[in-house]
């Protein structure tokens, strides 16, 4: 059973002090460290996983610049048997369904059983290019897959729903699928998994490569556009109660007084 | 104008709030705009629920067959796109949920669509659709804005908009479009419940949360003593319930539990969305973060900007001290 990843690198924001760019139109990248996106890397281990049991080889596939063949380069050494990245500046600031057709061109080439994504990325945040891929592909889809049971030329999923409900569907194989995170326990690449991984190779494809007209991919191929960047407005937020850990723990012990839960 | 058409969301028969709270929206853009708003019901024996969208919008599409009782994609995508075709509505609203996630992308690329995913507000002007998204989390806005062309496709984001009351009489149209039967490639099941856990965090006063930022499992213990000195219990946001430090039962957000306690007090906790549709009707909440910026803050009644390692056991001092 064969596997097609794809994956994504982000900036780490969850903590980080966030800055917008002069031109408002992304976010200041220095100093944020850049990491597999989160959903990513639980669809890789599911994808290991499933191969270590059923036999198969998993290929991950991610669109982004140089810096991301750090991500699969950590898939290889966690597993992964080849690698593929989209490096084109074409392929720049595509919305999800640009990027998603850009993707379909360099996965429907490859032998695969399932398509396994993260169901979301954290920064762009669309929960969209997985489902988008599998129309492209024209293969069945589901996300928010949080349960898996390989059977014969079929899968049986568990999609979560609002509230904690889990809708269970039967899927024929090849599926795109968008992996939930929390369905297993990622592993860490080993020092040599590292060692090894640093040095294979890692396929290239332009839009060319991939027959793609360049006006159909990113930006140019795009059906929405990014105009501009804001931070949220505050609206009335919290009371902020200032002052060292010490000061500001005493002032929230009497607000918790005055309200009675102390 | 053509119409805004609002996809309505129901699960186990029942209508779901982000169908009213798109209706809303829908019918305030239209009151700008001209459009009219339609309500397209699919389902199965789901005539009560097209009584009650009469009040919210100025036509409900109704189609009911026994294929549509559970939501498929398989099923649901072909028979909106044909909707979508014959009708040619100016903006179709989708619910950002589980449904709507499942749904909205590859019907975008089927039928060619702008799309828009997850979006806060909607404006138009001059016949123009801009929309606002939240991206790295909901650290920063985005404003996105539509190629021309006749129809665009939203997702939106559950309680973005508030659930507005219905006063119209709208018409009730039963749609005539074939309904496939579902395929092979895809069948529904069955829902499954989440499973029953020891400790009910929706009957507690107090709830004290943790997030991401309590980073390691050992400090636990500091949260449950904290927890005890308040007599609440201790619940949490998705990352902790990932990395397998409490079960799933403790888990508040959409894909967990709604509570409404009198005191929730969140640490460690940024905020996305997912999060504060399960607690911002607590009432009184309190947040405990290193982020000034965290959308937390934005839900919470008072906040500490502070490390939460040096926070927490000088509260739980100052508790005891006030105690004595």
């Amino acid at each position: 059973m064969n596997i097609v990843v794809c994956v994504k690198q982000v900036p780490e924001t969850a903590e980080a002090d966030v800055k917008l760019a002069s031109d408002k139109k992304g976010i200041v990248m220095e100093g944020l460290p850049l990491q597999i996106n989160e959903a990513d890397n639980y669809a890789l281990e599911q994808a290991l996983l499933l191969t270590e049991e059923h036999d198969g080889d998993v290929t991950v596939v991610t669109l982004g610049p140089d810096s991301s063949d750090e991500v699969l380069r950590m898939s290889m050494a966690k597993g992964a048997a080849e690698a593929v990245r989209l490096s084109d500046p074409a392929f720049d600031r595509g919305d999800p369904v640009a990027t998603a057709r850009a993707l379909a061109a360099a996965v429907k080439d490859l032998e695969y059983d399932l398509v396994l994504t993260g169901c979301i990325s954290s920064d762009d945040g669309n929960t969209a290019v997985g489902m988008a891929l599998a129309e492209c592909l024209g293969v069945p889809h589901a996300t928010y897959v949080t349960q898996m049971e390989m059977g014969d030329g079929e899968v049986t999923v568990g999609r979560e729903l609002e509230g904690g409900l889990v809708e269970k569907l039967q899927m024929k194989t090849p599926c795109v699928l968008g992996i939930q995170t929390g369905i297993n326990e990622p592993r860490y690449a080993s020092i040599m998994g590292i060692a090894k991984a640093s040095k294979r190779e890692i396929a290239m494809k332009s839009a060319a490569d991939l027959g793609l007209d360049a006006g159909s991919v990113g930006e140019e191929g795009s059906r929405t556009r990014l105009e501009e960047l804001a931070f949220p407005p505050v609206g009335e937020g919290a009371e902020i109660l200032e002052g060292t850990p010490a000061e500001a723990s005493g002032k929230l012990a009497t607000v918790l007084r005055e309200k009675g839960f102390v | 104008m053509n119409e805004i058409l609002v996809l309505a969301e129901h699960r186990e028969g029942e209508l779901r709030d982000v169908t009213f709270e798109m209706l809303g929206k829908a019918r305030s853009l239209g009151k700008a705009s001209g459009a009219p708003v339609t309500a397209l019901l699919l389902g199965a024996g789901v005539g009560d629920m097209a009584e009650t969208l009469k009040a919210h919008a100025d036509e409900v599409l109704k189609l009911d067959n026994g294929n549509l009782k559970h939501y498929n994609s398989a099923v649901y995508q072909p028979v909106l796109a044909e909707v979508v075709k014959t009708r040619g509505p100016a903006l179709v609203m989708i619910g950002h949920t589980a449904f709507g996630v499942d749904l909205a992308p590859s019907l975008a690329v089927a039928l060619e669509l702008p799309f828009a995913a997850d979006c806060i507000d909607l404006e138009c002007a001059g016949q123009v659709w801009k929309a606002t998204r939240q991206i790295y989390e909901g650290k920063v806005n985005a404003t996105v804005s539509f190629a021309d062309a006749p129809t665009v496709l939203v997702t939106v984001r559950p309680s973005a908009f508030p659930v507005e009351e219905g006063a119209g009489e709208g018409k009730v149209t039963e749609l005539s479009v074939a309904v496939p039967d579902e395929p092979a490639m895809r069948k529904f099941l069955e829902y499954v419940e989440a499973a029953v856990g020891d400790v009910d965090i929706t009957k507690s006063d107090v709830i004290i949360s943790i997030g991401r930022g309590v980073r390691e499992e050992e400090n636990l213990s500091m949260i449950e003593e904290l927890a005890a000195s308040l007599g609440g219990v201790v619940a949490c946001s998705r990352p902790v319930v990932d990395a397998g430090w409490l079960p799933k039962d403790r888990q508040v957000g959409s894909s967990g539990k709604t509570v409404k306690p009198k005191l929730y007090l969140a640490i460690g906790i940024s905020g996305q969305f997912q999060h504060l549709s399960g607690m911002k009707s607590a009432e009184t909440i309190i947040a405990i973060n290193k982020d000034p910026k965290a959308p937390i803050f934005t839900a919470a009644d008072y906040g500490i900007v502070g490390d939460l390692m040096k926070v927490v056991p000088a509260l739980k001092d100052k508790i005891a001290e006030l105690r004595a």
